[in-house]
């Protein structure tokens, strides 16, 4: 690996274009990815048309079902389509495109059809934007037998878990963050895959888990390095993937800790920890030394005024109150 | 005019849609299959004569009352009859049923149950014919109240922006269910809706197999050659309501009976003997051959084993990850 240092944005552009080289199978669509349209709105698929062709990378009318229909039509019969819904919130739009034709297609057909499709989309409290433009809405998808759903903390990893998405013989949505997308990181190592469902210890503790995803990896890292000075030790598990879930490594941490918090941005309720808590509780209830806890964002739409912005996302306070009492147990 | 060949495809074609719904109405009323059925009885000129302009590796995309695009397009009648039963050996290992009946050997590559969302993907087939240059074209097929779903307008925009080689194919067969054309759907041909998309849109009556096929034909090579969508609104009657078992209250008294009368099977059968197409022999030869056909198909379906419950977890993903 290189010491060179990369932003997200500039991740995931190189991960789009080392697949397109890779595989001309590999197509782009969405609104106003082509150069033509300045390479999407934050510049993601920038390059990218210029490079590979304006039939590889095509700008669209504002129609998230087409959008989302013609990727899935092309998939059916060889291609690899990822198409680029500009956020989260719009992926509404599209839901019947997703969630019943998308997700079920494989099943439906008894297996003589997939839609190997990449939905690449962002979303994020903290830019200010209000209640339509910042959800995570992971746990939705989740839900639904027949997706993947990959959230990346890390330039890296998102590089490398992109590459796994476009090569998947199913529907993966990847979710970027839209804060992280000017975070620096290290740079990947070229056409390095990082496999779909393989949790990853970013940092190893003996006394609590905290089991997160996305940004929070960073929250927990820095509450984690904060705490060890205090004799505490904190063991953090970035999922990568919400679906499929690394049931394994969430069970193997807690486990050794015996302690076990679920941190992510969605709202806390029907949130993704939920399901992670209730999986602990079943296999390992007897071990536990204290009721696994979830932290989530405030059960609200995404606030605008910047103070309640803050106070709706989960903050590294709350976290670190968390540890501290599990801990003590 | 359509050639003989043609002509009489198309009669095969229509003979085979027909007693296929008979059949199938009769084997559900006796108990011995159980489905939610969707009887496209008095739509079969517009599948019969589409698919006659068609190449097998062409695709379709259909919806819940679509067994006659597919079985009009060549899905296996012996396996899509054990589909409607469930049974491991259908098309779709009994996973997708009536509603859902998948079958890309024969090109049909969607059978959905949401209204209107054949359009957009549609497109996505057709987009992938245009990049690879295999010259196939696809059919979307859908009935008049999905042309009223936002997916419709997105899908005919996008289709006809991309030049895409895909022909919309709408049976307005005068209900959504139990609503009334008039009361659903604000404008009074749906084949005007095309201009707003800058393609060709044409009405015609889809129970005419002569006009069906010259507007199909035309259709279907614009599109094989570049010239990009078409909007085919095909005037058609369903005879037995939406859903199997419903009544007609919600129509005026008489209407289904007079269209009954009209049944374009046996004016079309007649018209073929009349202009000496064909001698009824060979008529009843096909008649024949078709009962023998479905009979088989049926026993097929009920000899066939159901599918054991590990087929939950097979299928959702390629790779079985989670079974939960
Ligand atoms: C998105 C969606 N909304 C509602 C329904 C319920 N529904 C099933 S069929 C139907 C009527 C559709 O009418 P039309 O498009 O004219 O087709 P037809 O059944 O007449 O062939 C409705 C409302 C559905 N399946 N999907």
């Amino acid at each position: 690996m290189s010491s060179e240092k990369l932003n997200m944005l500039e991740a995931i552009n190189l991960a789009l274009h080392d697949a397109m080289e890779a595989d001309p199978k590999v197509l782009l669509l969405g609104e106003d990815v082509a150069d033509e349209e300045g390479g999407g709105v934050i510049g993601v698929t920038k390059g990218l048309a210029n490079k590979f062709g304006a039939q590889r990378v095509r700008s669209t009318p504002i129609a998230e079902q087409a959008i989302m229909g013609a990727a899935i039509g092309a998939s059916m019969v060889g291609y690899k389509p990822v198409p680029e819904i500009m956020l989260m919130n719009f992926t509404t739009v599209a839901m019947d495109m997703i969630v019943n034709h998308a997700a079920k297609l494989r099943f439906m057909s008894g297996g003589q059809t997939n839609v190997p499709i990449t939905i690449r989309t962002m979303t994020g409290a903290g830019m200010g934007n209000g209640g339509q433009h910042s959800d995570f809405l992971e746990a939705w998808f989740a839900h639904t037998a027949g997706l993947k759903v990959v959230i990346p903390s890390t330039p890296a990893d998102a590089y490398g878990l992109l590459l796994s998405c476009i090569e998947d013989p199913d529907p993966c949505i990847f979710v970027e963050t839209l804060p992280m997308y000017w975070t620096k990181g290290d740079a990947p190592e070229r056409g390095r895959r990082i496999p779909l469902g393989q949790a990853n210890v970013v940092r190893a503790g003996k006394d609590v888990t905290v089991i997160t995803y996305g940004r929070q990896v960073h929250d927990a890292m820095a509450v984690a390095r904060k705490l060890e000075s205090e004799g505490v030790s904190v063991e953090v598990l970035d999922l990568r993937t919400v679906a499929p879930l690394d049931t394994a490594a969430i069970l193997r941490s807690v486990s050794k800790t015996r302690s076990a918090i679920v941190l992510h941005e969605a709202t806390k309720k029907f949130g993704p920890g939920a399901e992670i808590s209730s999986i602990i509780h079943e296999a390992l209830f007897s071990e536990l030394k204290a009721p696994v806890k979830r932290i989530g964002s405030k059960f609200s739409p995404v606030p605008f005024s910047k103070h309640l912005e803050e106070a709706f996302l989960p903050g590294k306070a709350e976290l670190e109150a968390a540890i501290r009492e599990l801990a003590s147990k | 005019m359509a050639e003989k060949r043609d002509l009489i495809e198309m009669f095969r074609k229509m003979a085979l849609l027909k007693m296929n719904d008979e059949k199938l109405r009769s084997t559900i009323k006796s108990g011995r299959l159980s489905m939610p059925y969707y009887s496209s009885r008095g739509q079969e000129v517009i599948p019969a004569a589409v698919s006659v302009c068609l190449r097998k590796e062409d695709y379709i995309c259909t919806i819940y009352r679509g067994i006659h695009d597919s079985l009009a397009k060549g899905a296996p009648l012996k396996q899509v009859w054990a589909e409607l039963a469930g049974r491991i050996d259908g098309t779709c290992k009994g996973k997708g049923g009536p509603m859902h009946i998948t079958h890309p050997a024969s090109g049909v590559m969607i059978t959905t149950g949401i209204v209107g969302s054949t359009m957009p993907i549609a497109n996505g087939l057709a987009w992938a014919s245009q990049l690879s240059g295999d010259g196939r074209v696809t059919i979307a097929y859908f009935g008049d109240g999905a042309s009223n779903i936002g997916a419709f307008h997105e899908a005919l925009n996008l289709a006809s922006l991309w030049k895409l080689p895909v022909v919309f194919v709408c049976s307005n067969n005068g209900y959504a269910e139990h609503t009334k054309y008039s009361s659903g759907t604000a404008i009074d041909r749906i084949s005007k809706r095309a201009e707003s998309y800058s393609m060709p849109g044409v009405t015609v009556d889809g129970n005419d197999p002569l006009l069906m096929h010259a507007a199909a034909r035309e259709a279907i090579e614009r599109a094989r050659e570049g010239g990009g969508p078409t909007l085919i609104e095909a005037i058609t009657f369903r005879f037995y309501g939406h859903v199997f078992g419903d009544d007609d209250s919600y129509m005026s008294p008489g209407e289904r009976a007079a269209h009954m009368e009209k049944d374009p099977y046996p004016i079309y059968r007649n018209w073929l003997l009349a202009n000496n197409h064909a001698t009824e022999n060979e008529l009843a030869a096909i008649e024949t051959g078709i009962a023998a056909e479905l009979e088989e198909a049926l026993q097929f379906a009920l000899a066939s084993p159901y599918p054991d419950a590990a087929e939950i977890y097979r299928d959702v993903f390629q790779h079985e990850v989670e079974a939960a």
